[in-house]
């Protein structure tokens, strides 16, 4: 959590002395020397425009100028976008998106999934960042409209998405926000004692039941702490297990929602689970859930939100 | 052979499909194909799976199967038309609705609530189903016409399915765990769930096989039957009622299993003729059967993943449906 405000605090430093100076130089060089303009995308590296960037669709995406009205498709993106201190240039953002908690000021254009066209249209935006599944990018794409495909699903793709970000936004903190995650991460793994590593951990992501294997971003972190997953990456990031693999495999620890942890003890031979038999179960609220299940900057916070549950709840 | 003298046999050959795929239930796992035979006593972890975990579920999917293929047997009897299957009065949206309910409250404010994390998901899915059929004969002003009741069933599911709809959009992170349950699974059926089910189960069957003469008279028309001087009135409210029992204990257990109820009576009216009271009988017999072995599939064929049932049986029972429809179309006998 304290992780988290680290990163927003000192994105949003950079950003107000970063900003100005660059566009001011950028336009005297453009001025007196031409030359040197034309090597600027060299000296200056990402924040050169004009950009062309290619997408996770691969279609190149052309942008003459640094985007200054965005629309944001998914939570992990707007929370991208925050983080990389470029909050005040979103304009929507889809309804699942509620952080920072700036961000409920703004339109909400739908869904990711069902955005309102309209809605977006009438916003005006200069970038749509949207998701994979998103069957609005080809309708917003020949209304005119400038979509960029970026769906982050493991530490690479957040790592990737960020530096993306940072480029398309013009600013250079894309590695210091990295940075961070990557250290909040370290240290939640650090804070851990002896013990509570090697802990044998089952995360459920919801109650059909599907768990977060060793493959998923969350699979990951907890490999990062230290945690060993009873889900073996061959699965895949979030398979549908049977229950009673999980009876089988007997967990130290169990990690759930407050939604999908209803009843759980009482599903056929779960009793006899160590986890539920010594009470090592995790219940993260609506809120937690949010940033657990999130690939975006928080993850160091989610990092942490593991570590504390297995310093408290780990054998 | 004669094929009237054919149900009693057919009735046999499915109890013992079903007992062999009982004991084939206990062997397949998340671990594949094992057996529990030779684990001995040194293996209380395996034992303790297959007598807790394995035998309910797959007597539990046989229950729920057959109380679906009952239930499909009622309906299509009751509204005369073969296409009628148990979420004709709209309990499958009510379940729905009532789970979607009960998962978006738990969420907002599980500690509250302490009544509906006792009622839990399985009993919010009974209460929307059984809710939903009584709106639906609110609707209908009661069940004497039947093309009303069908209307009001229709208009009633898409209404509650259209709420549900507003709820998961409301309340994005209750999708997964609806879709979970829409899908329809036997993993989290127990011993206590199969012990409801049996009860209400049996329950249903006297009840509906004593009345099914009645399925008998609707069969020749509604006057026909209205004048061989059965109370019809009272004995149609009577197999409504057993409908929806029947819907909502199977659905509140296992979730929505599509197909089941619609292609089990369909299943035994292609092997034999027989009476209402025969077929409610067989089609719970082949619905138990169908749902069995589509949960031993589920869980065999991507151990240790699975896949939802509900969309097994439909690939099962809708290709053999398709293929007989098929051999009787060019037979020209259809």
């Amino acid at each position: 959590m304290n992780g988290l405000d680290t990163i927003r605090s000192r994105t949003g430093v950079r950003l107000r002395i970063a900003a100005w100076p660059w566009r001011l130089l950028r336009f005297g060089f453009a001025r007196v020397l031409p030359v040197l303009a034309l090597l600027l995308p060299v000296l200056l590296g990402s924040t050169a425009h004009a950009l062309q960037i290619a997408d996770q669709r691969g279609s190149t995406v052309d942008l003459p100028s640094p985007p200054r009205r965005i629309v944001s498709l998914l939570p992990s993106l707007t929370e991208s976008v925050c983080a990389l201190g470029a909050c005040d240039r979103l304009v929507g953002v889809d309804r699942y998106s509620n952080w920072p908690a700036s961000v409920a000021a703004l339109p909400r254009v739908g869904g990711g999934l069902d955005p309102n066209v309209e809605a977006i249209v009438a916003l005006k935006p200069d970038l749509v960042l949207a998701t994979e599944s998103s069957r609005a990018t080809g309708r917003l794409e020949s209304l005119g409209l400038k979509v960029m495909v970026l769906e982050p699903r493991n530490h690479a793709d957040v790592h990737r998405v960020l530096d993306t970000l940072g480029r398309v936004l013009g600013v250079d903190d894309a590695p210091a926000v990295w940075r961070s995650i990557d250290a909040s991460i370290s240290a939640a793994a650090q804070s851990l004692p002896e013990g509570a590593k090697r802990t044998r951990v089952y995360f459920e992501v919801n109650s059909a039941p599907y768990a977060a294997g060793e493959a998923s971003f969350i699979g990951e972190t907890l490999s990062r702490l230290g945690a060993r997953n009873i889900v073996p990456a061959s699965l895949g990031p979030f398979p549908k297990l049977n229950p009673e693999f999980v009876v089988r495999a007997d967990p130290d620890l169990i990690m759930v929602g407050d939604r999908s942890g209803q009843g759980l003890e009482q599903r056929p031979g779960w009793a006899r689970i160590k986890a539920v038999r010594l009470g090592r179960i995790c219940r993260f609220d609506a809120e937690q859930s949010d940033v657990l299940v999130r690939p975006g900057p928080r993850m160091g916070e989610a990092a942490q939100l593991m570590a504390r549950c297995l310093r408290e709840h780990g054998p | 052979m004669n094929p009237r003298r054919r149900g009693p046999l057919l009735g046999l050959v499915l109890l013992l499909c079903a007992a062999v795929l009982l004991v084939l239930g206990a062997l397949v796992g998340s671990t594949g194909f094992d057996n529990p035979f030779a684990l001995g006593s040194n293996d209380p972890v395996g034992i303790q799976i297959v007598r807790d975990i394995r035998l309910p579920r797959t007597l539990g999917a046989w229950l729920a199967g057959a109380l679906l293929g009952l239930a499909g047997a009622v309906a299509q009897g009751l509204f005369r038309n073969p296409l009628a299957d148990p979420y004709l009065l709209g309990s499958a949206s009510g379940a729905s609705l009532g789970v979607a309910l009960a998962l978006w409250w738990l969420g907002a404010a599980a500690g509250s609530m302490p009544w509906l994390a006792r009622l839990g998901i399985t009993g919010a899915a009974f209460v929307g189903a059984v809710l939903a059929v009584l709106l639906t004969l609110l609707l209908a002003r009661g069940v004497q016409q039947t093309l009303r009741l069908l209307l009001a069933g229709v208009i009633v599911g898409v209404v509650l399915g259209a709420i549900k709809d507003l709820i998961t959009i409301a309340s994005a992170d209750i999708l997964q765990a609806l879709q979970g349950f829409m899908l329809g699974s036997t993993g989290l059926v127990g011993w206590p769930a199969c012990a409801l089910m049996a009860v209400l189960g049996a329950l249903c069957l006297l009840l509906s096989v004593a009345l099914a003469p009645v399925l008998d008279g609707l069969a020749l028309g509604e006057a026909t039957a209205a004048s061989l001087g059965m109370p019809l009135g009272a004995m149609r409210a009577a197999l409504v009622a057993v409908l929806a029992l029947a819907t909502g204990t199977a659905v509140a257990q296992t979730g929505l299993i599509a197909f089941v109820g619609l292609a089990a009576p369909h299943l035994v009216r292609s092997v034999v003729k027989t009476t209402h009271a025969g077929l409610i009988l067989l089609s719970t017999a082949m619905g138990g059967l169908l749902l069995m072995g589509a949960d031993l599939l589920a869980r065999w064929l991507v151990a240790p993943q699975e896949l939802p049932v509900g969309v097994l049986t439909a690939v099962l029972g809708g290709s053999y449906l398709l293929w007989l429809m098929h051999r009787r179309g060019a037979r020209g006998t259809a």
